[in-house]
């Protein structure tokens, strides 16, 4: 469990740079999709690609560790219980 | 199959005796069934006109929302009177009981129709005597099928907790096929010029609809309803 | 948890730690621009939202008609997986709609169905969670219905739509099977096989903290 969790807390350090990756793209690329939208609506695609993929990683490591929180739970509640019957 | 129809009998007409003792379930879900469609005329209606082609979608969810609350409250007053249980100890087929509850919801559902879609049509000028053969199978096929899942998943929750919200939870997502054919369907035979094509594209697919889940439902009801 | 899960999570995670560089490699969808990436990651958490929603229902099935006490298990893992799957789908899609179409959401069929059929397995766990006794097998029969139910939706949901054209682009996707999306599906997929082992697992604990109290009762 503990390697678990080291694992995703690597992991979750890599998530930052995921975001920052994209960034040295050429900024001409944002050019590219153009759309019958006013130019103030426009968002940048290199936020909304951002905010795509802290969110995978959001929902990904947050339930991850509900459910390591919830085995662990069971499993100390699992083991009080042969202790007792013991 | 002789023994099947009988049982399914005997619970419509048992259920039919104790409703018209009381009128309970009749009286108060026609009342809801006005309310709703008045509630949807505040907010529809602009200028003594509704507004675009709504009266089908307002049909449609008064059906919906009265049919649920009906469904609740049959089953909450088998509950409170424990009947179901003695239903379920009776040596008969489960499945001919749910067809017999069926039957009645139906039987109530048709009723409330026959109240809502004169309404509907006055209140907002649909044309419903336009296509009454379509409109009629719509109405039909489409209650079927929401009568067919409801009945079931009502029936399941009689031992569950806080099932006034279960119900309309669970019912709402899985019969969104039944609303949007309803409403579809209907809407294309009170549009200005009907379309009668797609309107029995759309009977068609209720039709289907109810086949396999009543289907399902008849096969389901056995190992859910055994405790 | 089991060794296999930890391999599978591991790898999962190092895989998808290291995908972003993939992706960026990737070769540039001319039409789309950089927010095709988004892609990458959307396909794979749609298609193993529908594979949750396939598991469930077969397990619910089984469950109900092959009385199986574990398939039980295996039906609320897979529906808890669809829940998260699904938000997955349902987030990223519209963040790529945003730039591709101008809109956040549009009625579209796949969309549209996508949210219904996330919908049926919200209430699914919301059954699970408040019902009370008896919600196992109301919810299988729940999920069984909702299985059921998606070809229907699908269909009445696409003539729906068909029927009323909107002014915006008509939605394609744009399929460009390369080497990236291979490596992300799998990074994907390991990260569901992993999850859904811990879940089911999970399940199989909470059965066992049942017997063990009711073992304590008797004596």
């Amino acid at each position: 469990m503990r390697f678990c969790r080291a694992l995703f807390l690597a992991a979750l350090l890599t998530a930052a740079p995921a975001a920052l990756v994209a960034q040295p793209q050429p900024s001409a690329d944002e050019f590219v999709p153009m759309e019958e939208a006013p130019p103030e609506e426009q968002i940048p695609a290199i936020n909304l690609v951002a905010a795509a993929y802290g969110f995978v990683w959001i929902v990904v490591v947050g339930y991850v560790w509900s459910l390591g929180r919830r085995l662990q739970k069971a499993e100390s509640e699992i083991a009080a219980l042969e202790q007792r019957r013991r | 199959m002789k023994d099947f129809f009988r049982v399914a009998w005997l619970v419509v007409r048992k259920d039919l005796m104790v409703e018209a003792r009381s009128l309970e379930v009749v009286s108060t879900t026609l009342f809801f069934a006005l309310t709703v469609v008045l509630v949807f005329a505040f907010g529809l209606v602009r200028e003594g006109t509704p507004v675009g082609d709504v009266s089908a979608a307002i049909l449609w969810i008064a059906t919906a929302f009265s049919g649920t609350l009906a469904l609740g409250r049959t089953f909450e007053r088998e509950r409170q009177a424990d009947t179901l249980r003695a239903l379920m100890l009776a040596p008969a087929d489960r499945p001919a009981i749910y067809a017999g509850k069926l039957a009645g919801m139906l039987l109530l559902m048709a009723l409330v129709e026959m109240v809502l879609v004169p309404l509907v049509g006055l209140l907002f000028q649909a044309p419903i005597l336009g296509h009454p053969v379509h409109l009629a199978a719509l109405l039909l096929a489409g209650t079927t099928g929401f009568a067919a899942v409801g009945t079931l998943f009502a029936a399941m929750l009689v031992r569950a907790r806080s099932r006034d919200v279960m119900l309309p939870i669970l019912l709402y997502p899985i019969t969104v096929p039944v609303m949007i054919a309803g409403v579809r369907g209907t809407a294309a035979l009170f549009q200005g010029t009907p379309d009668e094509a797609l309107a029995r594209f759309w009977i068609a697919l209720l039709v289907f609809f109810d086949v396999v889940f009543v289907t399902l439902a008849l096969w389901t009801f056995e190992p859910v309803m055994t405790e | 948890m089991t060794k296999l899960n930890q391999i599978e999570l591991a790898l999962a995670g190092a895989m998808l730690a290291v995908a972003p560089w993939i992706i960026d490699a990737a070769p540039y969808e001319a039409t789309m621009g950089l927010v095709q990436k988004i892609f990458y990651f959307h396909m794979p958490a749609a298609w193993l939202f529908l594979l949750a929603a396939i598991i469930a229902g077969t397990a619910s099935a089984m469950f109900l008609f092959g009385k199986k006490r574990d398939m039980d298990g295996w039906a609320l893992a897979a529906a808890e997986l669809a829940v998260v799957f699904g938000i997955i789908t349902l987030v990223t899609g519209p963040l790529w709609a945003r730039k591709a179409w101008g809109i956040w959401w549009v009625w579209d069929a796949r969309l549209t169905s996508s949210l219904i059929l996330w919908m049926i397995f919200v209430a699914y766990l919301l059954l699970r969670r408040y019902g009370g006794p008896g919600a196992d097998k109301l919810g299988a029969g729940m999920a069984l219905f909702g299985l059921a139910n998606v070809p229907f939706i699908f269909v009445s949901v696409n003539v729906w739509r068909t029927l009323h054209p909107q002014t915006s682009v008509v939605p394609t996707l744009p399929v460009q099977m390369g080497g990236p999306l291979w490596f992300c599906i799998t990074a994907f997929f390991l990260l569901f096989l992993a999850l859904l082992g811990m879940r089911a697992r999970l399940e199989r604990q909470r059965v066992r903290i049942e017997d063990l109290y009711l073992a304590e009762d008797e004596a």
